[in-house]
């Protein structure tokens, strides 16, 4: 099936089936490799993304449903001044250990700001709650966000 | 390579099922994890895939004439966000999945896939929901029981979608809703119930109790509530444990991965019988009885 959609901005179109996981499609077609694979079936948050601006898990998100959508992997989303917040706020947090899980963390914080630019530290436990780590504890993750959301005010 | 069509209309959509042998992807969450499990019911995904997520006349959720019409292609944070949606809905939705599972799962796709752990089907359920079914040629109207006639078993013909769930717009002011699963938000659920009652005159007018995961197919017995209507609630509060009594034939859990069956049951009966002994005390009673 014929695919055309936006990949971090820019058109693409790709021949291809329509039930591939977006995640193999982003790393394995375009070398995207922050988009990682932990569970494969929707609990674990790593292979998050963006479709038009939302969350998805990329591990359960079937190619034919990108037809005409705006896909935003964290290679297409760092060169914005939102990632500038996320990230500084996530180093002085020391939200990241060994790292795996961040780039979902990340998306998934975006797209939470996105709908809800100043949510409660419960809201935030919810926006995030689709994303396991399994080194920090979380604490740190949500006080990033808080940070981030201090450091970005007006951006979202 | 696997086919697949993207319909723009609904219309389109129908002729697409009725000329060719196809496998419905709405949000894809419950497929693509059953493929990825390798199932005993495994999605066919060599049959060419039509995606109906995307279509906007599946999507509108309106309040007519004391229905509720929702668009079964609506995610989950759709609902969420739809200020047409009930709140007891709302509370049922924001205990499943997680933010980023909610944007893809739709609720035609929770109803399709037919599982007692499905956590809109006990709400559904105690509503008297129904659904519309088209095809090309036709179209019917079903009860959701009749539509459900076992675990991942409906009486969806191949040529058919589902295109409306209508809704009695009945509002009750007591609400319960309990879920019991491993972790908030994300596994499936192990026992969920749901309790909605309506008390005028210290009297039940309207009492409906659903529960899921709990059994082969949603537990609702209308008779036990039949029973109950018309009845003081304090009366009801005093029979409690005789009228959980009668739920225990119908709630015939399985030992599975996420809990034992005895602990399934024995928590579903706590919960009935809970709340039927807070019906006195909640609004719509005047003194609290004893
Ligand atoms: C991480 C995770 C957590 C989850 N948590 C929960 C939870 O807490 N509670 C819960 O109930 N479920 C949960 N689920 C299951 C799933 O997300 C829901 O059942 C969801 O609503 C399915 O919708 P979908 O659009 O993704 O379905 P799909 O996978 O697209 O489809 C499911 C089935 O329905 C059919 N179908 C869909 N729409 C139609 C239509 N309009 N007409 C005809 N056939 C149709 C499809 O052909 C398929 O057979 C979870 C899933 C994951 C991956
Ligand atoms: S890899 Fe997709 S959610 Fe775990
Ligand atoms: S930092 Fe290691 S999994 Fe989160």
């Amino acid at each position: 099936m014929i695919i055309e959609f936006r990949l971090n901005h820019e058109k693409r179109t790709i021949d291809i089936d329509p039930s591939a996981r977006m995640l193999d499609v982003l790393r394995d077609d375009f070398g995207l490799t922050s988009v990682k694979e932990g569970c494969g079936e929707g609990e674990c948050g790593a292979c998050v993304i963006l479709v038009d601006g939302r969350a998805m898990n990329s591990c359960i998100l079937p190619a034919g449903a990108v037809c005409g959508k705006s896909v935003v992997t964290l290679e297409g989303f760092k060169h914005t001044k939102r990632y500038r917040a996320i990230e500084n706020g996530f180093l002085k947090a020391g939200s990241v250990q060994c790292g795996f899980c961040t780039p979902g963390f990340v998306m998934a914080t975006e797209s939470l700001l996105n709908e809800n630019p100043h949510p409660t530290d419960e809201e935030i436990k919810d926006g995030l709650s689709g994303n396991l780590c399994r080194c920090t504890g979380y604490n740190m993750i949500i006080q990033g966000v808080r940070l981030a959301i201090k450091e970005g005010e007006g951006l979202w | 390579m696997v086919n697949g069509f993207r319909p723009r209309t609904l219309r389109e959509a129908l002729q697409i099922l009725s000329a060719n042998n196809c496998t419905v992807m709405a949000g894809g969450t419950d497929l693509m994890v059953q493929r990825a499990r390798g199932f005993s019911i495994r999605p066919d995904f060599d049959r060419p895939l039509v995606f109906i997520e995307p279509l906007e006349e599946l999507k509108h959720s309106v309040r007519e004439n004391g229905t509720l019409h929702l668009g079964p292609c609506m995610t989950l944070s759709d609902l969420l966000r739809h200020p047409a949606v009930p709140d007891p809905l709302k509370e049922i939705i924001g205990m499943m999945a997680s933010p980023p599972t909610r944007n893809m799962a739709t609720l035609g796709g929770n109803i399709c896939n037919a599982s007692p752990a499905g956590d809109t089907l006990p709400w559904l359920y105690a509503m008297n929901a129904k659904l519309k079914l088209q095809s090309a040629e036709k179209e019917r109207i079903v009860a959701i029981e009749d539509f459900i006639t076992g675990p991942k078993k409906t009486i969806l013909q191949s040529d058919e979608l589902l295109t409306g769930i209508l809704v009695p717009d009945t509002r009750f002011h007591l609400n319960r809703y309990r879920k019991l699963g491993q972790r908030k938000g994300m596994s499936l659920t192990k026992a969920s119930f749901l309790g909605m009652a309506e008390i005028s005159g210290n009297t039940v007018t309207d009492i409906r109790i659903a529960l899921g995961s709990v059994a082969p197919r949603i537990v609702r017995a209308a008779e036990i509530e039949r029973s109950m209507l018309g009845r003081y609630v304090g009366d009801i509060n005093a029979a409690a444990a005789v009228i959980t009594e009668r739920y225990q034939p119908l709630i015939t859990p399985i030992d599975d991965a996420r809990s034992t069956a005895m602990y399934r049951k024995k928590v579903s009966l706590d919960l009935i019988r809970q709340f039927l002994e807070t019906l006195s005390g909640s609004p719509g009673t005047g003194t609290k009885s004893e």
